[in-house]
């Protein structure tokens, strides 16, 4: 509740600050400062039960030590990258005050998602995220690109919610109880009736295309593509993250029991991600885009917690999203400082900035998944909660066989980065490297290293 | 659980720093002496832990078990047995001979190098020791990230490829093996920690010997380990990378490749394989000899053809390492006690080998045999160093090679004549490489290229030196060794009874 309450207020007071504060630097003094409160309020109620507001919210929304542990993950990574990229985001245009907001009602969704236990709080929370994301999509007012992924976003996002709707509606007449919420919906074990096997389909298809796995996945690459680099960094991470964290509770809370009966289709849908955000990838000339690959082949990865729902796949979860993001948060961060977002734009970057390049090895090296950092602990878990959960054990054969293929177009970025000289001399905007970017770049690689070599930092925290 | 530093904790950690402290070298020369300096004193140190070998009374100075992920049973569990001292001895004796051998040998942005070559000996130190399933997986690929890094950034020309065909073959083998790993680990049995909780499952060794497969599970599973070991030592048909990546990789980095790392391979299978999968290990026995065997025979063939000279000492080694795993797999007691000794003395070989390449190479900028002639002329003293190392490496009697192959052939032999018919004829054809390179290289007359060979410097001499003793020492006296590994070689003995 904190920081659902939280972060919309103060989405609201950074509205106004861009109405009343003209000069373009303060806004992002105001937001981290938001974001630490919302942060701390989180952890508050997480570990000492202090809870601000106490509305009859009717057991609309539940919260646990283990969704509180996720939206302060999510808190955590958000501050990461409001640090790294303030001064980006200053650079997509006029209204500074307003992306802000825009972010921080995202936050607040995503808080909603994390904690829905009503059909509607789940359709409700999701569009709360999706709708300031169609804006920030375009943000970049002046550029076609940026248009056409907003309106390419709007309309896709309206067909899938429409049809999550209409599986909400399917659930709801097709149970006996007629309940939203879904510990009330007493599925069973049985074959289930035709409308609330229908719902689940329609369920199961409009969250994935939110997640963006295939074969739901075609608008990802054009809206990450089209968007501001900035904004394309925070929707392919922490939103992707939520959003897996809404799914993975949706099937386990709603329909665990069923298991038996959907496996089978998140098998294909797993499958079909990982192979088809693996593949594709490889064939990437832009960066930014084969970062829009990647990440419907990680997607393909988090499935894998979907597919397994057990123990280890919600440790697993917990630790994909930080990882993920964390490495993406940082290749994202390196990629708005180029000039050229080509693969040979990285061409010896090593010689010009060696940290930004070493960074960007590392975070490329966790997305591989390769031990000691956190890219390996996160597929690690999965792939445990996958083998436990006994059923299909081709799938990890399948999913590890990717991931030496995603080492392919990771690999190439490195190779280009240390092992090929530049042609120009100037591959970076000189200027716009400062400091305490370098800094943030370290703090990122230093969360990398340590999550990878002790993840109970994260995992313990689930059972203190 | 010991409160205080032990040899494992050091061989660990003072490479780690070594590699810290170079990175943050300004000069050439102090980046190469700080390597040099800590590579000297981990080589005492593992000379140090051949003195305390008595395994119940030394056994906390060669032990460390901390709890890592605790509830998940994975331990920071690493220690040292025979076998084990002897790899680690190896790894240490390696490292200081190529920096003492390649020192006049110019490098650019020498703190990167230098810090990357003592973090993959961290790497190889931790694979040798680990116990725990866990820590043996991450120090498995730690040991490759650095020679990935160090191949492809100082290597030859077609570096890059040939660097990622090597990474791309090991990194899928290792995944694959993860799997199985977590396989084992959900089948193993609990455990009561300290502070009372069960933990249902563990990745320590001892849990992993003693899980519960049934005979089909071990035979898929077998196959998942088998592939990434295979792939590392390497075996026919898995070794595709190697000859590339030999060619390509700076030769320092070759001779750790090829001295130490392919010994990764082996080592795993005496510790990871035989023992976790005893029924489908004898299961696959057979195939595997073959395999090997077929292996010794088509790279002799193609080290016979080559006009590369590293391609040629890249083929001889994949011939080699095809035999001792073909002898390990016979699982007798002769061979395999044989593979142990053979494993440090085709290390120390080979790097040898490797180091009169590197200084052919380094003078002449030719590595094509055809291109080069009548060296015995201009460097005499390096051709009788090269005689050496070259003639134990086809294991004449007297020198090192000689002890460990003659007890590989007669396991060979007496599990199957044909295993050793086949077998033999590799050693046969490694003479007939040999000798006809040594022939074109080292004698005829001199030719425009090799008539500015240099002869040995102060410090090549040292280090070649020092193997051609090693080479005669263990060649009349090899009871060290095998009285050394005896106890690991039982052990695997044993594990399948």
């Amino acid at each position: 509740m904190n920081a659902i309450i939280l972060s919309a207020i103060w989405g609201v007071v950074m509205m106004f600050a861009g109405v009343f504060i003209k000069n373009k630097s303060v806004p992002k003094y105001l937001a981290v400062t938001g974001l630490v409160c919302v942060l701390v309020f989180n952890i508050l109620q997480e570990f000492n039960g202090l809870s601000l507001f106490n509305f009859p919210i009717q057991d609309m929304l539940r919260t646990d030590n283990f969704n509180l542990l996720f939206i302060t993950l999510i808190l955590g990574c958000t501050l990461v990258y409001f640090l790294l990229n303030a001064t980006e985001i200053e650079k997509v245009g006029e209204h500074v005050g307003e992306y802000y907001a825009l972010i921080f009602f995202i936050l607040s969704g995503i808080a909603i998602v994390s904690t829905f236990n009503t059909l509607l709080m789940l359709f409700i929370g999701i569009e709360i995220i999706s709708i300031p994301l169609y804006i920030l999509t375009a943000s970049d007012k002046r550029n076609l690109k940026s248009n056409e992924a907003a309106l390419k976003y709007f309309l896709m996002g309206a067909f899938s919610t429409g049809i999550m709707l209409m599986g909400i509606a399917f659930l709801y007449g097709g149970t006996p109880n007629a309940t939203f919420y879904i510990h009330l919906l007493q599925l069973g074990t049985g074959t289930l009736p035709v409308l609330v096997a229908v719902g689940l389909l329609l369920l199961l298809v409009s969250m994935s295309f939110k997640v963006s796995a295939a074969p739901f996945h075609f608008w990802t690459p054009d809206v990450y593509d089209g968007a501001p680099t900035v904004f394309t960094s925070f929707m392919s991470t922490m939103v992707k993250a939520a959003g897996f964290f809404a799914f993975l509770r949706l099937f386990t809370n709603a329909f665990g029991a069923l298991q038996a009966q959907w496996q089978t289709l998140v098998l294909i849908i797993t499958v079909a991600t990982l192979v088809i955000g693996n593949i594709t990838a490889v064939f990437q000339q832009s960066v930014k885009r084969m970062l829009s690959y990647s990440s419907i082949a990680q997607a393909g990865f988090m499935m894998l917690a979907i597919f397994a729902i057990n123990t280890k796949a919600r440790e697993g979860i917990l630790l994909y999203s930080v990882a993920y993001s964390l490495a993406t948060i940082g290749m994202f961060g390196v990629l708005t400082k180029m000039k050229d977002y080509t693969i040979d734009g990285f061409n010896g970057l090593a010689k010009t900035q060696p940290l930004m390049a070493f960074a960007a090895t590392v975070c490329l090296l966790s997305l591989t998944g390769v031990p000691l950092t956190a890219g390996f602990q996160s597929k690690f878990f999965m792939l445990m909660a996958a083998v436990e959960n006994g059923q299909h054990f081709w799938l990890v054969i399948v999913a590890v066989l990717l991931a030496a293929v995603s080492a392919y177009y990771y690999f190439k970025i490195i190779q280009a980065i240390y092992f090929k000289e530049s042609e120009t001399d100037s591959i970076v905007f000189e200027g716009t490297v400062t400091s305490p970017f370098k800094w943030m770049l370290l703090v990122i690689v230093a969360l990398i290293l340590m999550v990878g070599i002790y993840p109970e930092i994260i995992i313990g925290l689930l059972y203190a | 659980m010991g409160t205080y530093i032990t040899f494992p904790d050091l061989l660990i950690w003072l490479p780690l720093l070594a590699g810290i402290l170079c990175f943050f070298t300004k000069e050439e020369k102090h980046s190469r002496n700080t390597a040099l300096f800590f590579s000297l004193l981990i080589l005492a140190v593992s000379i140090a832990t051949l003195v305390f070998n008595d395994e119940k009374k030394h056994f906390n100075y060669n032990n460390v078990n901390y709890y890592w992920l605790k509830y998940l049973g994975a331990n920071y569990f690493i220690g040292l047995d025979g076998m084990g001292k002897m790899l680690v001895l190896l790894t240490a004796i390696s490292f200081p001979l190529i920096f003492v051998a390649t020192a006049k040998a110019p490098v650019k942005k020498a703190n990167a190098y230098f810090g990357l070559l003592m973090f993959t000996q961290a790497g190889l130190m931790g694979v040798f020791m680990a116990l725990d399933a866990l820590t043996f997986y991450f120090f498995w690929e730690l040991a490759l990230i650095p020679v990935y890094f160090l191949s492809s950034k100082w290597g030859g020309e077609k570096r890059i490829a040939a660097t990622f065909k090597f990474f791309v073959y090991t990194f899928t083998g290792s995944l694959l093996m993860l799997i199985g790993i977590i396989y084992v680990y959900l089948h193993t049995g609990s455990r009561l920690i300290d502070d009372g909780i069960n933990i249902p499952h563990t990745f320590s060794l001892g849990a992993f010997y003693n899980a519960y497969l049934s005979t089909q599970e071990q035979t898929w599973l077998f196959l998942l380990f088998f592939v990434a070991f295979a792939i590392k030592m390497p075996i026919f048909p898995f070794h595709t990378w190697q000859p590339d990546a030999y060619d390509q990789s700076p030769t320092p980095v070759t001779m750790i490749l090829s001295g130490v790392m392919v010994k990764m391979g082996l080592f795993a299978v005496v510790r990871w394989l035989i023992p976790v999968f005893p029924e489908a290990s004898v299961h696959f026995k057979t195939i595997i000899i073959w395999l090997s065997i077929a292996g010794v025979v088509y790279a002799s063939f193609l080290a016979i053809m080559q006009d590369n000279l590293k391609k040629l000492v890249a083929y001889s080694s994949i011939a080699h390492i095809g035999l001792m795993c073909a002898a390990l797999f016979t699982m007798n007691q002769i061979s395999v006690q044989g593979v142990m000794v053979q494993m440090f003395n085709h290390g120390i070989n080979i790097i040898g080998m490797w180091m009169v390449i590197e200084i052919i190479e380094r003078q002449t900028g030719i590595k094509k045999i055809s291109q080069l002639s009548g060296i015995a002329n201009t460097a005499p003293v390096l051709t009788i160093f090269l005689l050496i190392i070259a003639l134990a490496n086809i294991a004449l009697p007297l020198t090192n090679a000689f002890v460990g192959e003659f007890m590989m052939f007669s396991g060979l032999y007496n599990s199957n004549l044909w295993f050793a018919v086949v077998g033999g004829l590799g050693i046969i054809l490694s003479a007939v490489y040999t000798l006809n390179m040594i022939q074109k290289v080292f004698y005829g007359s001199v030719n425009a290229s090799t008539a500015e060979v240099k002869d040995l410097g102060l410090n090549e001499k040292i280090a070649l030196g020092i193997i051609v003793v090693v080479i005669f020492i263990f060649g009349v006296y090899p009871q060290p060794l095998i009285d050394l590994t005896a106890s690991s070689a039982n052990a695997l003995l044993k594990s399948i009874k």
